[in-house]
């Protein structure tokens, strides 16, 4: 199968007032339809740099990055932020239509198509809401319904559940699981949750070093739908704990 | 305190107030040639509404009064978008704004009267200096102010031009300071009207500047309290319109 993502050698460094600080250096990562692959490593190490770069918001200043677009009618990628990041002004479905209104498709089909991930995300009942009037785990779940409006390739997330209480992060990381079995979406999710990421991830990567590189890659060997207290998924998170900690101590 | 007890203190500090006024003239502590008593205005009201001369100044000073306040809005909005959209067009015009914001608007009166004689569009002019800089100033600040975040997510969708930029999101984020601008530019167009018509344009400044020089006091104070009675509802519209505008605030 081809791949969706495809980093080979990807550097990025910028320059402000003459000095040069590398974030990223000679990185590689490819991702497999449907797959979700987990990102850790400390805050400020480049995770969120990685994603601007797949969004096009940041430019490499050295290797290949290469996203899939199946047609022309589905943008590459699409985020979800750490924060909602909702338009105050905007109702949920309005807010889930956003990324839609470029594409020249017809008012009725927008909100036809937010309708249908809002009750993806099940909060089809919530469309008329306006955003303040919703709770912390609601906004990220419209956050979600927006991004996946717009039927990207890969579906990138940015700390996505790390500002929300343990029991509504819970509940969403199992509807992460839910939707990827309805839909299929290739994930890239950034955290810095290691048990967030075993839990959901097919592939954890850990990212660490200034400049940064991928300092460990762990596979992780249970089938969907998991449970959260499967022993593997624990043993993965103790083998992951022992390299990090390896990999600091290097350091 | 209660509402009732609030209310009704109100009213009669109102009442006071009339009473007062209502004594003065007539226990003879001031000439009523200088401050006609209350009791004395409704029938000054009347004559004036009867002959028509009333709805006459008040249709043309509302008629300046709007015409004045959209083309202040208008531009003080369009430009202030511009000047808070892009550093070159702030920086272009920071020494214009410096020497021109300083300059109050009726010191304009000279060069209004020069352009457009003594012509509602003179008084058009005056209005929509006044307003401008306030409305300008509101706007490039809220416009300043957006969220970088809700910036990045118009860009994390696809929406990276900046007319695109400017209607999904720089518009709608800084609607609420450029209302709170509008809102101020509502009254200070009121204080504008009456200047600009006490130099001959017909309107309510002008028929009261007319009264005055005949003495007819009882006159001054039916325009006074018709602006105030036109300025509240004005303001009280406009109030009702922004809460709807903004019913998505928290």
């Amino acid at each position: 199968m081809e791949s969706v993502i495809d980093i080979e050698g990807l550097s990025l460094a910028y320059e402000r007032d003459g000095q040069r600080t590398e974030v990223l250096a000679d990185l590689d990562l490819t991702i497999q339809p449907g797959e979700l692959v987990a990102i850790v490593g400390e805050s400020g190490v480049g995770k969120s740099t990685l994603l601007r770069v797949l969004m096009g918001l940041a430019k490499p200043s050295g290797g290949r990055v290469r996203v899939a677009t199946g047609d022309s009618r589905r943008p590459p990628v699409a985020l979800v932020f750490q924060d909602a990041r909702l338009l105050p002004w905007r109702r949920v479905i309005s807010n889930v239509a956003f990324g839609l209104e470029w594409r020249g498709i017809p008012r009725m089909k927008r909100l036809e198509r937010a309708k249908a991930m809002l009750r993806l995300v099940g909060l089809g009942n919530l469309a008329h809401r306006w955003p303040h009037q919703l709770s912390g785990g609601q906004r990220q779940r419209v956050s979600l319904a927006r991004a996946l409006a717009v039927d990207p390739e890969v579906l990138l997330m940015d700390e996505p559940f790390s500002a929300l209480d343990s029991f509504t992060r819970e509940a969403l990381q199992d509807e992460l699981q839910r939707i990827r079995a309805e839909t299929g979406k290739t994930v890239l999710f950034v955290t810095h949750d290691i048990d967030e990421a075993v839990y959901l991830a097919d592939r954890v990567i850990v990212l660490a070093g200034a400049p940064a590189g991928i300092s460990a890659l762990i596979e992780v060997p249970v089938a969907h739908p998991r449970r959260r207290h499967d022993p593997t998924l624990a043993a993965t998170v103790r083998q992951l704990r022992t390299e990090l900690s390896a990999r600091s101590a290097e350091l | 305190m209660r509402t009732p007890q609030r209310l009704g203190l109100a009213a009669a500090g109102l009442a006071l107030f009339l009473a007062i006024w209502e004594a003065a003239p007539r226990l003879g502590l001031v000439n009523p040639a200088f401050l006609p008593p209350p009791s004395v205005i409704p029938g000054a009201f009347w004559k004036e509404i009867t002959s028509g001369i009333w709805f006459g100044a008040v249709l043309s000073s509302l008629s300046h009064y709007l015409i004045g306040l959209a083309a202040g809005v208008g531009c003080g909005v369009a430009l202030g978008i511009a000047s808070g959209m892009f550093r070159w067009f702030e920086s272009a015009t920071a020494w214009i704004v410096r020497v021109l914001r300083p300059i109050p608007g009726l010191a304009w009166v000279p060069f209004a009267i020069i352009w457009f004689g003594v012509q509602p569009s003179a008084a058009v002019f005056i209005i929509a200096i006044g307003v401008f800089w306030i409305v300008f100033f509101a706007t490039q600040g809220a416009v300043r102010g957006v969220d970088r975040d809700l910036i990045e997510v118009a860009q994390a969708f696809g929406f990276r031009s900046s007319t695109a930029r400017l209607v999904k999101i720089l518009l709608p984020a800084s609607t609420p300071g450029i209302l709170v601008g509008v809102r101020t530019a509502l009254g200070q167009a009121w204080m504008a009207v009456v200047a600009a018509e006490i130099f001959g344009v017909p309107g309510v400044g002008q028929r009261m500047m007319q009264a005055s020089s005949l003495l007819a006091t009882d006159i001054v104070v039916v325009y006074m309290l018709t602006m105030a009675g036109l300025y509240g509802l004005f303001d009280s519209a406009f109030v009702a319109l922004q809460g709807w505008l903004l019913r998505w605030k928290a």
